[in-house]
């Protein structure tokens, strides 16, 4: 298994990719993420598996980000992601706004190499009229007429987050992340980093086989302790709620971004 | 015991649960939070509660999907869906102000209610901000619609409004809102103010009933310890 550096990682995600991303609870690399920024990585497609945050926030100030596609963008308790917001009012990213099923739903799709899902909900919303490649079809099992809607699977080019643990081999355990297993059997190529490397095997171990992605689904591994600061990683770390809140307040305007990003490049002990 | 506005929305909402098995929390609720722990504990554990984002009141195991799987399934009872604007039919906008995509002002986005809004049988708004501003006569963007024509497949769909003046109960065959009581401290007239969109009365409004103070300290002590885990900040 190919172990490499934050850095690398970075630069193994080219410009352009569509990158699958999780939610704010569920290993977000933010180590990663700054290596990104770091190395000015541009036009990315970032699909949130459903909802990001402060990651989605940073990319897109820090002008990486072409498209978001997403169930929302949050800073959770601490409010507006506010590049997310500037961005949208300004036109500089295209977005594509969805509802966290569809985008779960979407990617099980792409798990299955099958062209779409079908789901309930959406008829009526104004989601549904700004997404053309969201299909309506009436539901061939049924009798009667029973409008439904399709969603395009989404096979990401890359899933990129962070795990507690890892093995020597490449494989990586998530605990309770089951989303991450999804993002990494439908991706193209999945880079995580990971708060520590063990020697044992995590594929025998009885008790962490079942929450361990395979190997053979992880393209690389960098070791980035603290790697989601300032959120947090369950079983882990707290999130770092000062940082949070400092960071909310930042993301109101380009500058004190600007400042922020600086500030915080080397991380936790930076 | 003086009980406090955000308390008598809590009890207010844990009193619509009552019957439900299973009651899902998302994202930035912690008054709906409170109230299902407070059904939870009232109903001696026959209702069960999930806070999504939460470790303590976290009863799913199988990622992000799976609340929205049981949701199809029918086996979720209640959920909790607000927006930056509420219209007079029922529906939520939790997109922005505007015209879409560029719009004046934007919100986080639409999370689950695209799909929940549809297959959650009972699915209380809330809003404790009610204005002109919040509620209003036409939202400019649907998230999820309150009302869908007969042919489209919807067991589920909003239940009741509560804000932090008075509580409207929805009529899914009219599609319109009926105001069935009014907190203490507040009057029609001010509701009708506030309120931009129409709605009907019901024949009988009442005062809505507060908590008596068995209720109040299992809300001041438990409850605020458990929903501490998602919401630190609310329980501070």
């Amino acid at each position: 298994m190919p172990e490499i550096s934050v850095k690398e990682l970075a630069n193994r995600i080219p410009d352009g990719a569509k990158v699958a991303i999780p939610p704010s609870r569920s290993g977000v690399a933010l180590a990663a993420t700054r290596a990104l920024i770091g190395r000015k990585a541009r036009n990315l497609h970032l699909v949130a598996i459903p909802t990001s945050g402060i990651q989605a926030d940073m990319l897109i100030g820090a002008g990486c980000v072409a498209v978001m596609e997403c169930a929302g963008v949050t800073l959770d308790e601490h409010g507006q992601a506010g590049r997310f917001v500037e961005a949208v009012k300004a036109g500089s990213i295209t977005l594509r706004d969805s509802t966290c099923p569809a985008l779960v739903s979407g990617l099980q799709a792409g798990e299955k190499g099958i062209p779409f899902m079908p789901m309930r909900g959406l008829i009526g919303s104004d989601l549904l009229k700004y997404r053309p490649d969201y299909r309506v079809i009436d539901n061939p099992m049924s009798d009667g007429p029973d409008p439904i809607v399709l969603l395009p699977a989404i096979t990401p080019d890359i899933a990129l987050f962070h795990a507690p643990l890892a093995d020597r081999h490449g494989n990586v355990w998530i605990g309770t992340m089951r989303e991450l297993m999804t993002m990494a059997h439908a991706a193209r190529q999945t880079f995580v980093t990971v708060e520590e490397i063990t020697d044992a095997d995590l594929m025998w171990d009885e008790l962490r086989a079942p929450a361990t992605i395979p190997a053979l689904y992880v393209t690389a591994i960098a070791q980035a302790p603290h790697g989601t600061w300032p959120l947090g990683l369950q079983g882990c770390h707290e999130p770092d709620n000062t940082e949070l809140a400092r960071y909310a307040r930042a993301s109101k305007n380009a500058d004190d971004f600007a400042s922020w990003i600086a500030r915080t490049a080397n991380g936790k002990n930076g | 015991m003086n009980c406090k506005p955000q308390e008598l929305l809590i009890f207010t909402i844990a009193r619509m649960l009552e019957g439900i098995e299973h009651v899902a929390v998302g994202v930035s609720s912690p008054i709906p939070g409170s109230a299902a722990l407070l059904q939870r504990s009232l109903s001696g554990g026959t209702t069960q509660v999930t806070v999504l984002n939460s470790r303590n009141l976290q009863t799913l195991n199988d990622g992000a999907g799976e609340l929205f799987d049981r949701a199809a399934q029918g086996r979720i009872g209640a959920f909790f869906l607000s927006g930056g604007q509420i219209d007079g039919k029922a529906n939520i906008n939790l997109v922005g102000i505007g015209d879409y995509p560029r719009h004046h002002v934007r919100w986080s986005g639409s999370f689950g209610s695209a799909m929940l809004y549809y297959l959650v049988p009972r699915v209380i708004l809330f809003r404790e901000e009610h204005t002109r501003r919040t509620l209003v006569d036409q939202v400019d963007f649907i998230s999820a619609p309150g009302t869908s024509p007969p042919e489209i497949y919807r067991p589920g769909g909003p239940y009741a409004l509560v804000t932090g003046r008075c509580v409207f109960m929805f009529d899914r065959a009219k599609a319109r809102f009926v105001l069935t009581s009014i907190h203490p401290g507040h009057r029609l007239d001010e509701i009708r103010e506030n309120t931009g969109f129409a709605f009907d009365l019901a024949n009988n409004i009442i005062e809505t009933p507060l908590p008596d103070d068995a209720t109040l300290t299992l809300l001041r002590g438990p409850i605020a310890q458990e929903i501490a885990d998602p919401y630190p900040a609310f329980a501070q």
